[in-house]
């Protein structure tokens, strides 16, 4: 027992737990990004899930097809925007209701990504490979003590998703479009008598949300997983919803969450690895529901709700 | 204030989807009068179910011809698979069952304004429930131990909706993420108790599994030589008294209410909270009873997928029941009969199976839909 | 006042459609430069939805609108502003949780730059704010300011643009006497630099006190136009109405009896970004009509939530009829006879979807006689409803008819309705918060009548309202409630309206600063 916790604390345990932390946060963080520019302009996605899986398969068959695994990002990110913009249409157009219409997007999303795969491969499907992303250390950087190995010997798609969150915040926050999302989703009516189109404007979020979705998805395909499967996405499109108010709707608030969600991820896959008997697998493979379910409880972030979200906008003429 | 994520908020949106005001079947069928051209308003509804039935097959035609196989031949398979012969039937029913109990837990639910996406979790602890009355008491006479494992099983689906509905009554949790996050909660506590401390460890089960339950504790057959049994008729039973409950009781009209407009409710005096977390108790139990019906007809002891899928299922069964106890008994035959006439494509013809989703958010897209058409007319 | 007989706004043939109702017909309008011109009507006259289509919120059905001499159409209120057109509506339309600053400069046509400077726009905002004399901190998030404050937020925003025309939707509902006066200041000084405004109200005073000229729409349609100083205010009542008007109610002097309701030293806290009540304390006997008056936002939801047991006290006691019921469950409190007409009905005391039957058994749908054991007995909860829509005068269709589709009057019977006529407990206390709002001469003398029937069969009425001439014309006693504190109690017969105006203001006898 005193072993165990001799290997818990050693720093060999402690940097490669942070590195998988920072790895797993990543497809939770890229979709929470999204999401949260679609929360702000007041449309809730919860159909996310659905978007990863069918990101995630796109952007494989992609690479496999293409040989490169860029064009397979670039594929899923399509697909995930495609599968968005039906959100978007039922949401901002039809003015449906947001969780039914997400819920929707989901099951479809699943239906059409698993018919395709199995459509293509049958049920040999495990075994396809696609080329996909290795760890590409930064030179210099990488040599780090500590930081090293835990920030800069990632793939490619870890440090993109850590490049956007100062994108998003500074979009978010020092330009018009920003301005004028927050003004959509607090009070689209008075927005509109402002002159600003909260229906292009929530149209244009929840693009930007399938993206990131798509992306999150390739991640989960070409990254870390590296094959496609139907359940390989395993509630994460939820979790990044949680991310999404856990973080305040804010991209760093967006980062700190997905990284707190993502070390319960890596703690579930270190701790299996110890091998000790009287931790049951069940258990650790709970830990990142159960910490997603403490953080809706703790109210944390309620405050910053968006007013109008998931409120119908109708523009009346 | 965002209403919007506390509940469905039927009063900010047209509705229910495939409802709106003065149309579909019954919201005016509340106490108080009969509401004027009842046989119309049903015709109606009947009519855009079919078309969105319509338009999903339509759409899944052309996938199908997609992958090079013939449409008709498809749609042939299907309806012999699910229709055609005695056992097909008695497998659609088989799959109705517990679409249309969970499904009748997710309109009670969403009724009261509590997004219930929990369904899937709630049939497993259910079925955990009936399992361990069915494992763990002795032989009983068959009525009693039936009643006793509904009980259980109700128990077991309620005890997981009412922690989801006691966080949200309390904390204010978003019941969306709860429930979702409970489903895998749920299943992974099953899975776990199901290989390790309940295992049947006799070495003759071919996959993780409880050992079978004693006889008292079986569900007898409805259709012999079929997996039929008489589970489907206390489906039918439970979908009356759903009806009964939330049409003619004062428990039903606080759960509507709640649902319709919490400021409101609360004003005329309804305890909005506890109207929460009943809810959650109901959709749970009825849930678990799903669970308990699968254990207890059709597979005689607990696996770890016990439920695969009914419970993500039965929110489209729901909706496309118009969140009406009898349009659920009908879309859950309608569902059930996709189950099983999907599987005879995939046999026959190897359409994947997976076509049942798309067919699935084709027709709730379908009901969506309708919202513009009817917002279109009215301008 | 100088103003030139020149047109510089023409609106011909104005026409406007919604379903179920016409809002505009026909109507024609011509404003002058140097001119402030009311429009007047009742409530459903189609005051505002005229002006809306004007600053481009709404496209008219037919008719054209001529613009200093060029025919326009505006396809959003941007555009409107950009020629010159600018609105400030009855609700602001701010944006409640983002600053003075940003809600000022996201509405500039000018400011189409793709990056936020917000050191900028705070330095733009106290430009127009020094421009014009209306002093604020840009800085400030507009969910933490007053009515008062955050409709100058919105004048400014207007101002901004440097408009020629500006328009006011009913801009004194939110202001104390005083804060009015200052307004109409405002407003006169613009006109002396040749611009134009347009005046939407319902108050007739108003219209004689500023306007130059005055339109009367009357039904959608344009019943006249006049200058102010040709006509008094008992003549445009009439082309109002289409009738002749009675300026007072009969009131029979009141005999108050018993206390029925006794609160003391009240204190809750008020909802996020609202007053709180400290140390609140009323009575309101058998048979009188108590007024609470003060601008809204100044507590009165919360006084009225916490006495129908809606609102958690922090301390202080409420007494109902002898009965301590401070911490009483809202049911409890109901069943001692306790009616409440809450302020915003549709919000929150009718489930609009839902139908009548439904609305009407509420508060009684919980055991004898409509539901013995929890379960409906449905032949007496038809006959019961139909009893209530008859006697209240409620039109629809049928029982079945949803909420929503009633009429803003008829959905005011239906509360009324089932609010005096319970089929468990008669009323003893009945509170009614803003009862007449939007609401038509008909419905709001039917309101009144029932109020003053109430008072009459010794029943004890807390009426809180915003309508200071509703509350003289109706109460016995007003209480003024300011910031969460009564300023003062005073006989209905004895007080002038520039006394309270001075307490709503927050001015008391012993002189306290009025609000900012």
């Amino acid at each position: 027992m005193e072993q165990f916790w001799q290997q818990l604390l050693s720093t060999t345990f402690l940097v490669a737990l942070l590195s998988s932390c920072v790895r797993l946060a990543m497809p939770l963080l890229l979709a929470g990004l999204g999401e949260t520019f679609a929360e702000r302009s007041g449309i809730l996605n919860i159909g996310i899930e659905g978007i990863m899986l069918m990101g995630a398969m796109v952007g494989f068959i992609g690479a496999r097809v293409t040989g490169n695994a860029w064009l397979g990002l670039l594929c899923g990110i399509l697909a995930g925007m495609l599968m968005a913009s039906l959100h978007a249409f039922l949401s901002v157009s039809v003015g449906a209701d947001q969780v039914v219409s997400g819920l929707s997007v989901n099951i479809l999303s699943l239906g059409l990504s698993m018919f395709a795969f199995r459509s293509l491969y049958g049920l040999a499907g495990q075994a396809v490979k696609a080329p996909g992303f290795d760890v590409l250390p930064i030179p210099g950087l990488s040599q780090l003590p500590l930081l090293g190995p835990i920030l800069f010997r990632q793939q490619a798609l870890v440090y993109l998703g850590l490049l956007l969150v100062p994108v998003a915040y500074f979009v978010l926050f020092r330009t018009t479009f920003g301005q004028q999302i927050t003004a959509a989703g607090e009070d689209p009516l008075a927005a509109e008598s402002m002159g600003v189109d909260a229906l292009r404007i929530r149209y244009a979020c929840v693009l930007i949300g399938g993206a990131t979705a798509g992306m999150a998805g390739v991640f989960l395909s070409l990254g870390e997983l590296r094959g496609f499967s139907e359940l390989m996405v395993a509630g994460r499109g939820f979790i990044a919803v949680a991310v999404v108010m856990f973080g305040r709707w804010n991209p760093v608030g967006a980062l700190l969450a997905a990284l707190l969600f993502g070390l319960a991820d890596a703690l579930q896959i270190h701790l299996q690895a110890f091998s000790i008997s009287s931790i049951p697998p069940h258990l650790l493979l709970s830990l990142p529901y159960l910490i997603t379910l403490l953080a809706v409880v703790s109210g944390i972030g309620r405050g910053f709700i968006p007013s109008a979200l998931c409120v119908p906008y109708r523009r009346e003429h | 204030m965002s209403r919007g994520v506390e509940g469905p908020q039927w009063s900010q949106a047209e509705g229910p989807p495939g409802k709106s005001e003065g149309s579909a079947q019954g919201r005016s069928s509340g106490p108080g009068g009969q509401p004027p051209n009842l046989a119309i308003k049903w015709l109606r509804a009947a009519g855009v179910a079919l078309l969105a039935i319509a338009a999903a097959f339509l759409a899944a035609s052309i996938l199908i011809a997609i992958l090079g196989i013939n449409p008709i031949r498809a749609f042939g398979a299907f309806i012999q698979g699910s229709l055609g012969t005695r056992n097909g039937i008695a497998e659609t029913l088989v799959r109705a069952t517990p679409l249309a109990l969970a499904g009748l837990g997710v309109a009670v639910a969403f009724r009261a304004g509590v997004w219930n996406i929990g369904a899937e979790g709630q049939i497993f602890l259910g079925a955990l429930g009936a399992t361990l009355v069915g494992l763990y008491l002795p032989p009983l006479p068959r009525p009693v131990h039936l009643l006793l494992v509904g009980l259980g099983g109700f128990a077991g689906g309620a005890l997981w909706g009412g922690i989801a509905g006691f966080l949200k009554a309390r904390f204010q949790a978003n019941e969306i993420i709860v429930t979702i996050m409970m489903n895998y909660l749920g299943i992974l506590l099953v899975g776990f108790l199901v290989t390790g401390p309940m295992k049947d460890a006799s070495g003759l089960a071919p996959q993780p599994q409880t050992v079978p339950l004693i006889a008292s504790a079986l569900l007898p057959k409805l259709i012999p030589a079929t997996r039929a049994h008489i589970g489907t008729l206390f489906a039918i039973a439970a979908a009356g008294v759903v009806w009964f409950m939330m049409k003619r009781t004062s428990l039903g009209y606080e759960l509507r209410s709640s649902g319709a407009n919490p400021d409101a409710a609360r004003h005329v005096g309804i305890d909005v909270k506890r109207a929460v977390v009943v809810a959650m108790l109901i959709s749970g139990g009825l849930a678990g009873l799903a669970g308990a019906n699968e254990v207890s007809g059709v597979q005689h002891y607990l696996t770890q997928d016990i439920s695969s899928g009914y419970g993500y299922l039965s929110i489209a069964v729901a909706l496309f029941g118009g969140l009406e106890p009898l349009g659920i008994l009908f879309s859950s035959l309608f569902f059930g009969a996709v189950l099983v006439g999907s599987e005879a494509m995939q046999r026959g013809l190897s359409v994947p199976i997976y076509l049942v989703y798309i067919i699935e958010g084709l027709v709730i897209i379908s009901m969506l839909l309708r919202q513009l058409a009817r917002r279109r007319s009215t301008v | 006042m100088p103003s030139s007989e020149q047109a510089v706004l023409r609106m011909v043939g104005i026409s406007k459609k919604f379903p179920g109702v016409v809002a505009n017909d026909g109507v024609d309008l011509e404003v002058r430069a140097g001119e402030v011109h009311a429009l007047l009507g009742e409530n459903g006259a189609g005051k505002t939805t005229l002006m809306s289509i004007l600053c481009g919120l709404y496209h008219p059905d037919e008719g054209s609108i001529i613009w200093k001499g060029h025919p326009v159409r505006f396809a959003s209120p941007w555009q409107a502003a950009a020629q010159g057109i600018g609105m400030v509506h009855q609700d602001f339309k701010l944006i409640q949780r983002m600053t003075v600053a940003e809600n000022v400069m996201l509405g500039q046509p000018s400011s189409r730059r793709a990056l936020f400077d917000a050191p900028a726009a705070a330095a733009a905002v106290e430009r127009v704010s020094a421009d014009f004399g209306l002093p604020i901190d840009p800085r400030t998030q507009v969910r933490q300011l007053s009515a008062g404050m955050q409709q100058r937020v919105a004048i400014l925003r207007v101002l901004s643009g440097r408009p020629d025309l500006v328009i006011f939707d009913e801009p004194t509902s939110v202001l104390t006497p005083q804060e009015a006066e200052s307004l109409f200041r405002m407003m006169r000084s613009l006109v002396q630099q040749g611009k134009s405004i347009c005046f939407i109200t319902h108050k007739l005073e108003e219209v004689m006190h500023i306007a130059t000229r005055v339109t009367v729409l009357r039904d959608g349609k344009v019943v006249d136009t006049s200058e102010t100083r040709l006509t008094s205010p008992r003549e445009l009542a009439r082309r109002m109405v289409g009738r002749e008007v009675l300026f007072t109610v009969t009131k029979e002097p009141s005999l108050p009896r018993d206390v029925t309701l006794e609160v003391q030293n009240l204190a809750t806290a008020g909802a996020p970004g609202q007053v709180a009540l400290h140390d609140i304390s009323l009575q309101v006997r058998q048979g009188e009509i108590l007024g609470v008056a003060g601008i809204s936002g100044n507590g009165q939801n919360e006084l009225a939530e916490a006495i129908a047991g809606l609102r958690p006290v922090l301390s202080g006691r409420i007494t109902i009829d002898g009965r301590e019921t401070a911490h009483s469950h809202p049911r409890e409190i109901i069943n001692m006879g306790v009616a409440y007409i809450p302020d915003k009905v549709r919000q929150n005391a009718v489930f609009m979807d839902l139908d009548l039957a439904h609305n009407a058994m509420a508060k009684s749908h919980r055991g004898a006689p409509l539901a013995p054991f929890g379960v409906f007995r449905m032949r007496a909860i038809a006959a019961h409803v139909q009893r209530l829509l008859a006697a209240y005068h409620v039109r629809a269709p049928s029982q079945a008819t949803l909420a929503r589709q009633l009429s803003g009057g008829n959905l005011q019977r239906l509360v009324l309705a089932r609010e005096l006529s319970r089929a468990q407990h008669t009323p003893r206390l009945i509170i009614a918060a803003n009862p007449t709002a939007g609401l038509d001469v008909g419905a709001t003398e039917y309101v009144h009548t029932q109020l003053l029937e109430q008072r009459d069969l010794g029943r004890a009425v807390l009426l809180i309202s915003a309508d200071l001439d509703e509350l003289l014309a109706l109460s016995d006693r007003i209480a003024v409630l300011s910031a969460g504190h009564i300023v003062g109690t005073v006989p209905a017969g004895q007080v002038h309206l520039e006394d309270i105006g001075l307490m709503m203001g927050g001015t008391n006898a012993a002189g306290r600063e009025p609000l900012s």
